[in-house]
């Protein structure tokens, strides 16, 4: 069981504070969201929890620095979903969904049959068997999410940190990518993902987590932290907050 | 599209039986042509002594060199291109082949090659060394073509205007020819003394760049990305700047730049594999030392007054090459 803990964590990048005063413990078996406006350090925060941008504090997962780990023993604990869906060449979805196990793969040696095995699992659960000759290139939006989201479970790692996997889908993929991030966390993994659309959100997280201006202004369940006046101290509009269904729904009526 | 995955070794078997016949072709033909009966008897070292001397001390170090020299091209332009996420990247149009060049025109023109036989293969490669990290650090970050290219340019020209004026000032009345020589490359007269210039160079930077497949692959998915697989980006940097530097640094010594076979031979090898970057090097080695030796072949043949230089048969190969990707990116077909 995965625990990743942050303590006092500060980012500057050139000049700019980007984050400070960040604590935080997430555990095993969660779908956590990171929300905040556009600029509040969201990406930022996922970054450094990868090390992929120094940062000062202290980043632990399972007791261990971030700092003192190589990367491949991080890369072996936490896989990453980038923001975007750049790929600069037109790998096959088969084999793009393989590069998530080069951190398991000693220096030389080529994919074994456990390594099958994981990239077959990792494509069945993504459903995206059918497409494993395609060029994942030229898949449509939301076929390519699902590929680039298998590439990051094959890494089986017991911890997953997904940057914006929503963006650019239509309503029926963003469902099908959260309902995937969910049943992950419910096998037992720890899933942070950063997230914009807050009903999706508050929908499918088991906790969330507001970033504004490079501190966390909330963290606790969605119905707890989504409340009209920290909408409007957050991100500067006027919100109604429906907390009367299976889950809090979030309507936008303006700017505050 | 559907893609069938692509057969690894009927490739790699393809390619090497070609770069066999391109080697017996580059040992038979030339002004003297010797048949195949001649150069068997020649090799066993029963044959006449013309076709002896002809073998031995002409057509062997150069056929040799033309492979060496031709399958570190192709590697190297192969591994840019991977690194960089950029299928027009090559040493020589990132400038890396000029700067080799202009270090080891300083080398032989100033003297400074006779004073010990490795200055010339180590200026070549401290100035690819040079020409590579100013590349980075100019547009190493920059994902956009346009910034490499611009970057390259500038110091293949400054470094191609370096080796005139090099030239220009040595004491040499045969100053003119050489600067040719050069900056398109030629195989003309080479010895075996040569070909140990080069070999060892050639064998550590293609060892370093053939041993980095894995972290290009990791890096289709952005720097980012490749990093969270577990890649140290600046170790890969580190050994692609050395790999190429060595290797290239160590063939352009002997043979002056030669131009587009690490931008030709990739493009016409990827096709053939799963296009993942790791898959490409070896081909790409292989069939850059098929290509190179049968361009070699080639301005052996053409009748012409001076025998002609290597670069411009690889010029005239690697225009296409820009035209047919210059037409994709328009969407033309």
């Amino acid at each position: 069981m995965v625990t990743l803990r942050l303590s006092d964590v500060e980012v500057t990048l050139g000049r700019r504070s980007v984050l400070r005063g960040i604590d935080a413990q997430f555990e095993a078996g969660a779908l956590i969201g990171i929300v905040g406006p556009n600029g509040a350090g969201k990406s930022t925060l996922a970054r450094a929890m990868l090390a992929l941008l120094p940062a000062r504090g202290c980043i632990e997962i399972d007791g261990a620095d971030l700092a003192t780990m190589t990367r491949r023993d991080l890369a072996r604990r936490i896989a990453y979903l980038p923001q975007g869906q750049s790929l600069h060449w037109p790998l096959t979805v088969e084999r793009l969904v393989e590069l998530g196990r080069l951190p398991h793969l000693a220096p030389m040696s080529r994919v074994g049959a456990a390594d099958r095995e994981a990239v077959e699992r990792a494509m069945a659960r993504a459903d995206v068997l059918d497409l494993r000759h395609r060029d994942a290139t030229e898949l449509s939006g939301g076929e390519r999410a699902r590929a680039l989201l298998a590439r990051a479970l094959a890494v089986e790692a017991p911890a997953l940190i997904a940057d914006e996997p929503l963006a650019s889908l239509d309503p029926g993929h963003q469902i099908d990518v959260m309902e995937l991030l969910r049943a992950e966390a419910a096998a037992g993994a720890l899933v942070i993902a950063v997230l914009h659309d807050l009903t999706m959100a508050a929908r499918y997280c088991d906790r969330l987590l507001i970033v504004d201006e490079g501190r966390i202004a909330a963290d606790g369940p969605p119905a707890a932290v989504l409340t009209p006046a920290l909408l409007r101290a957050v991100y500067g509009v006027e919100a109604s907050v429906e907390t009367g269904g299976a889950w809090p729904t979030v309507t936008i009526l303006g700017r505050g | 599209m559907t893609r069938a995955a692509p057969r690894r070794w009927v490739l790699l078997a393809a390619l090497g039986a070609l770069m066999l016949a391109a080697a017996i072709a580059s040992l038979r033909f030339g002004p003297v042509d010797l048949s195949a009966g001649r150069l068997f008897a020649a090799a066993l070292g029963n044959g006449d002594h013309v076709a002896h001397v002809i073998l031995f001390e002409l057509r062997l170090p150069r056929t040799l060199l033309a492979l060496a020299v031709g399958a570190m091209l192709g590697l190297a332009g192969a591994a840019l291109q991977g690194y960089l996420r950029n299928p027009l990247a090559e040493p020589s149009v990132l400038g890396a082949s000029n700067a080799a060049a202009l270090g080891a025109v300083a080398a032989l023109y100033f003297g400074l090659a006779a004073l010990h036989p490795l200055m010339l293969p180590l200026l070549s490669i401290g100035s690819a060394i040079v020409a590579l990290t100013l590349l980075f650090l100019l547009a190493g970050r920059s994902e956009s073509p346009l910034t490499l290219i611009l970057a390259g340019i500038a110091i293949a020209t400054l470094a191609g205007a370096g080796i005139s004026l090099a030239l220009n000032l040595a004491p040499n009345p045969f100053a003119a020819m050489e600067i040719m020589t050069w900056l398109l490359g030629s195989l003309e007269n080479r010895s075996f003394a040569h070909l140990w210039i080069a070999l060892p160079c050639i064998a550590v930077g293609g060892g370093l760049l053939l041993s980095g497949g894995r972290d290009l692959d990791a890096l289709t998915l952005g720097e980012d990305g490749a990093q969270a697989l577990g890649v140290d980006l600046r170790r890969t940097r580190l050994r692609l700047l050395l790999g190429t530097a060595i290797g290239v640094g160590g063939a352009v010594a002997v043979s002056g730049a030669i131009g587009f076979v690490g931008l030709i031979v990739p493009h016409l090898v990827r096709p053939f594999t799963d296009r993942s970057p790791s898959a490409i090097l070896l081909p790409s080695a292989i069939g850059g030392a098929a290509l190179l030796t049968l361009a070699d072949i080639g301005v052996r043949i053409i009748a012409s007054t001076n025998e002609l230089k290597l670069g411009v048969v690889t010029a005239f190969l690697g225009v296409p090459v820009f035209l047919i990707h210059l037409m994709r990116e328009r969407r033309l077909w």
